[in-house]
């Protein structure tokens, strides 16, 4: 339960090498920020977006332990439908891979203004050029008779709702529990009421306004919402206040104002926020009701910033995420200089929110004020729908959807910038006529906010779609566009299906691991296992729908039965890329190109003398150094293949599979100077044992001699660095392809054959678990470093055995393809040229 | 978010028209010719789901044997980029081109990702020999 949120492991830390102190002094200017949450954060990316990074060195507090995650998000971790780890918007690894320091779980107690230092509760003092204070909200707790315990403390069962903290202490008492009490019937309290119910607590809402989300809708939206709450076993009581907690060793229960008591053990208190300002306050910065800004974001001290739900400008303190996102980037361009101009003018506050699953927004005012507005209500009580709109002099002042959120984003715009209304009012709620909603999205100008739990614009969707997401939930990861309250998936789906032009793929079939076959990974293995499937076309008979082979599929299913059955596998021509048919990388000029293996980059005289013989024999017009330290002879016709691999009689590289293809090393302790382990060997052994080994994607290992990283260990699927005194660290999921990730560091184990071990350990838990072309970039991630830890360093599920057992299967099951199909054809024809008329090769010779 | 050749549905690759030297072979769909039957070889030369390239007249063709033993023949460059369609990989409904994987429909030669149709020419066994009409 005390796990970190977005956590780093330790000894994992920025490496500082002496050269980098020579190199002089950091003359960056220093931005400090305090409050590493939603805000505070933002404004750091937004910094490093705009380049910020050359200009700042950037210190972050937060006194939470933890990296950054969705505040928004707690109510569906509370509600179990969301892990507390896919909340995590920027870990702790994040802030290293940026060159920001995170002084995560350090409180800053006060800032000398004058000095320009920052104290923290630990006693240390940093200096900043730039401050910004991004504190936050706590939850109000309001007066209530025994309350707190004798030490000052929540009675035990008593609970805020602010942090993640809160969140698992509440999970853990509804565990226990049967009845919880939730004060307060606005939005965080009725979705901490579903949240619990859904644990199987009977919840009732204690609510002192007259009706609920008074602060966002109208007494009769209210009562609506009322009923669809109630209709989910929810009691709801109005108008009345919680006075006094029984006790007195925990909570028993609670007294209403009126005299009621109701049995209770958990008190869950959501009746407001505050702004924490105790920092700006203690520093002598000027506070109202939250620290007081001017519209460039300045506090009273001109080197001050403040943002997020503890700032106050012209009077207004928020308390929703959207006008944080438009703060941020306000700052951002002043500190960076991208616009020495930029100011905020506040919010217009449109939210949509999804509560106790209700879709909610509301825009602007929620009743008319004057008498020549205009309103109009759609109430519909037995559906749950209850929609209304303002509109003064032919402008759209405020809108109320309950219910039913179709046409939030025609009034949002409508809202935001004052577009001409239909004379007929009716359609701005429904529609009359189809298509309109089309409309609505096409309309719907690019840099609007569609997402505003985590800040998505129209635009990103749309370029997420142009970029190759087919779906809506590939959009959706993309962007975490629909992944905060979720209110606005559905604007999303119409956004990407308007985009895409109707050209979007099945979500569901984004689980199988080939197209053809509606199976996820492990449903397919363990299919295959149990009926002894041997060949890609037993299994499209026995598991594809009426049987029927999928071209696409074939690739996938074979490198899966290979992995499965090793050496009893049957293999089948057809069902291979023609890459894996001839033992080549196809170009594209129909010819190949055939790179051998040439171990950890290490070749002898005598290896290149029969390269070049080779190349000359067969006039190959380009003879290449690759970036995976081997040579490519490029453009070889396919029916000179086999005769070049028996000239060669080297064995392949496997640079055209989905398999196991290098191990990069640097000269290590051989030569170098600085080398702290015989890298190169290492590296050769590695390559020797794990060669040919099919896999869901590539895998490309280096290892190398200190942590000056010279082969790129740090960005390869599996990358081993020397780091002295026999020691080994092994990083997993590193990637500088199309992607570009640093490895996480998996373990540092003490000798080489240890290495051996834990990479052959990983390498075959990412084969049986990744899915088809998931490259370990993707899959670590996906399944979180701190699970594959548990599972193959206390073998959390016991399968370290079979895993190395597995991996085992597979290397003798090697044989070099070369040599045995050089030697004998696996089919007819298989190295006949596919373009016989043309002379090749009709690539320029170089 | 990976990029790779494989899993695309649409392909990432353009045609490549004018001014590259990669390959001489025209795209597009080839001409329809007169209809002359040719052998061009043998059943057993195209192991089955697989194709291979044969010169019938002065066409090059491709010729699948598909694994419920129906025969099919394309054009053998690639309409899209001259690509070897017989290197491709086949099932009941497609044939799906190396290169840059672009599908073709056996029923009529039109592509599922938009590129332009594949040539068909009707294609028969005779006494084991494979016979082309072109
Ligand atoms: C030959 C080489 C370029 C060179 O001249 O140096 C090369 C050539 C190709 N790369 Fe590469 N890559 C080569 C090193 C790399 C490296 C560097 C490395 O290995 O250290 C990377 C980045 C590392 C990585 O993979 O993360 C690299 C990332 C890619 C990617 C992006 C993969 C990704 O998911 O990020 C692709 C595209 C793909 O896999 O679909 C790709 C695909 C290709 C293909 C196979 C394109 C294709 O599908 O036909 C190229 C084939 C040429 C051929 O026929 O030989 N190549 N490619 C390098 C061969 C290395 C070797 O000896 O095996
Ligand atoms: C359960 C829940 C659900 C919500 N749902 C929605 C929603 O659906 N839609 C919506 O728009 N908004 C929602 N919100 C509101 C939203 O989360 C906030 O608007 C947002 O988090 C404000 O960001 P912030 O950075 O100002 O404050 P915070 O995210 O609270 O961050 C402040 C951070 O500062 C740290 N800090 C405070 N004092 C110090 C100090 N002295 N030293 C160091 N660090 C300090 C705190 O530990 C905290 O991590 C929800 C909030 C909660 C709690
Ligand atoms: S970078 Fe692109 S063009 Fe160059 S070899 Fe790799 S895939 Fe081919
Ligand atoms: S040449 Fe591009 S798909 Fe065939």
């Amino acid at each position: 339960m005390t796990a970190v949120l977005g956590g780093r492991p330790e000894g994992v830390s920025t490496l500082h090498f002496a050269m980098d102190e020579a190199d002089g002094i950091d003359t960056r200017q220093r931005l400090v920020v305090i409050g590493n949450g939603m805000a505070g954060a933002r404004v750091v990316e937004e910094v490093l977006e705009r380049g910020g990074g050359e200009q700042f060195a950037i210190t972050v507090f937060g006194e939470e332990p933890h990296g950054n995650y969705n505040r928004i998000m707690l109510s569906h971790v509370l509600a179990g439908e969301e892990h507390e780890d896919d909340i995590v918007l920027n870990s702790h690894d994040w802030y290293a891979d940026n060159g920001v320091q995170l002084r995560a779980g350090v409180r800053v107690d006060r800032v000398d203004t004058h000095a320009k230092v920052v104290h923290t509760t630990d006693g240390t003092t940093t200096p900043y050029d730039q401050l910004v204070i991004a504190t936050g909200s706590r939850s109000f707790i309001p007066p209530m008779t025994g309350l707190y315990s004798d030490d000052e403390q929540l009675l035990p069962g008593v609970f805020g709702f602010r942090t993640i903290d809160d969140t698992r202490a509440m999970l853990a008492a509804a565990a226990e529990h049967e009845k919880a009490v939730v004060v307060g019937g606005g939005l965080l309290g009725l979705e901490a009421a579903r949240a619990l119910q859904g644990h199987g607590l009977q919840v009732e809402v204690v609510h002192a306004g007259t009706h609920l989300m008074n602060q966002q809708l109208d007494p009769d939206g209210g009562a609506i919402l009322k009923q669809s709450v109630e209709s989910l076993g929810i009691v709801v009581h109005l108008a009345t206040r919680t006075t006094e907690v029984i006790g007195p060793d925990r909570v028993r229960g609670v007294v209403l104002s009126g005299g009621r008591a109701i049995d209770a053990d958990m008190l869950v208190i959501a009746a407001g926020i505050r702004p924490v300002t105790e920092v700006a306050l203690l520093s002598g910065i000027e506070v109202e009701r939250g620290v007081v800004v001017d519209d460039q974001l300045r506090t009273d001290d001109p080197d001050v910033y403040a943002v997020g739900e503890c700032a106050q400008h012209r009077g207004e303190v928020y308390g929703l995420v959207a006008p944080v996102w438009e703060q941020a980037r306000v700052l951002a361009d002043l500190l960076t200089g991208t616009d020495p101009d930029a100011e905020y003018h506040g919010s217009r506050t449109a939210t949509k929110l999804k509560v106790a699953g209700v879709d909610v927004a509301t825009m602007g005012v929620n009743r008319p004020e004057r008498d020549s507005d205009e309103f109009l209500v759609i109430s519909e009580p037995r559906r749950g729908v209850h929609l209304s709109v303002v509109v003064r002099d032919d402008k759209l002042i405020g809108a109320t959807l309950l219910g039913d959120t179709r046409k939030v984003a025609f009034l949002t715009q409508a809202f935001d910038r004052g577009t001409p209304l239909p004379q007929e009012r009716i359609k701005l709620l429904v529609d009359l006529s189809d298509g309109a909603e089309e409309v609505g999205v096409a309309e719907l100008p690019g840099d609007s906010q569609v997402c505003n739990c985590n800040g998505v614009s129209k635009q990103a969707i749309c370029d997420a779609v142009a970029g190759g997401c087919g779906n809506v939930g590939a959009v959706m990861d993309k962007t975490r566009a629909g992944k905060g309250c979720g209110s606005c998936k559905s604007l999303v789906k119409q956004i990407v299906e308007w985009a895409a032009d109707g050209d979007v793929t099945e979500d569901e079939s984004a689980n199988w691991y080939v197209p053809g076959i509606p199976l996820a990974k492990p449903e397919l293995m363990a299919a295959i296992r149990e009926q002894g499937l041997l060949s890609v076309s037993a299994v499209f008979a026995a598991l594809a729908p009426g049987g029927a082979e999928e071209a696409k599929s074939k690739m996938g299913l074979t490198s899966l039965l290979r992995m499965i059955w090793g050496s009893d596998f049957v293999q089948e021509n057809d069902a291979k890329f023609i890459n894996d048919r001839v033992h080549g990388n196809i170009q594209r000029d129909g010819t190949f190109s055939v790179v051998p293996q040439i171990k950890g980059g290490v070749t002898t005289p005598a290896q290149l003398r029969k390269i070049a013989d080779v190349a000359e024999k067969y006039e190959v017009p380009m003879v290449k150094i690759t970036g995976g330290q081997r040579i490519d002879l490029l453009g070889v016709r396919k029916e000179d293949l086999p005769a070049m691999w028996d000239d060669l009689g080297m064995p392949s590289g496997y640079a055209y599979g989905k398999s196991f293809r290098t191990v990069k090393t640097c000269v290590g302790s051989d030569f170098c100077r600085f080398g702290l382990g015989d890298s190169t060997q290492l590296g050769i052994d590695l390559e020797t044992r794990f060669q040919g080994i099919e896999s869901p994607a590539k895998m490309k290992l280096a290892v190398v001699g200190c942590p000056r990283n010279c082969a790129e260990a740090y960005v390869k699927d599996v990358g081993v660095v020397a780091v002295g005194n026999g020691k080994w660290e092994v990083y997993v999921g590193g990637a500088a392809g199309a992607t570009i990730r640093k490895g996480d560091l998996l373990a540092t184990v003490d000798s080489p054959e240890a290495v051996m071990q834990l990479t052959g350990r990983f390498m075959q838990y990412y084969r049986e678990n990744a899915n088809w072309l998931e490259r370990t970039y993707d899959f670590v991630p996906r399944v979180g470093l701190e699970k594959i830890k548990q599972v193959l360093l206390e073998d959390s599920e016991g399968i370290v055995a079979e895993l190395d057992e597995n991996m085992q299967q597979s290397i003798d099951a090697y044989t070099d393809p070369w040599g045995q199909d050089a030697a004998r054809p696996a089919t007819p024809g298989q190295f006949r040229t596919a373009l016989p008329l043309v002379d090749l090769p009709k690539v320029p010779v170089r | 978010m990976s990029l790779t050749h494989d899993d695309v549905e649409t392909p990432t690759t353009g045609p490549a028209k004018t001014g590259t030297p990669a390959t001489e072979v025209s795209d597009g769909p080839a001409a329809a010719g007169p209809g002359v039957p040719h052998v061009v070889g043998r059943v057993e030369d195209v192991p089955p789901g697989e194709g291979r390239a044969f010169i019938a007249g002065d066409a090059q063709v491709a010729v699948f044997r598909l694994r419920d033993g129906s025969l099919h023949a394309t054009q053998a460059a690639c309409p899209h980029s001259g690509g070897p369609l017989a290197d491709g990989q086949t099932d009941l409904n497609v044939l799906v081109c190396p290169l840059h994987l672009y599908a073709f429909r056996w029923s009529d030669g039109t592509s599922p990702g938009g590129a332009s149709p594949v040539r068909l020419y009707p294609v028969r066994e005779q006494d084991g020999d494979l016979v082309v009409e072109v």
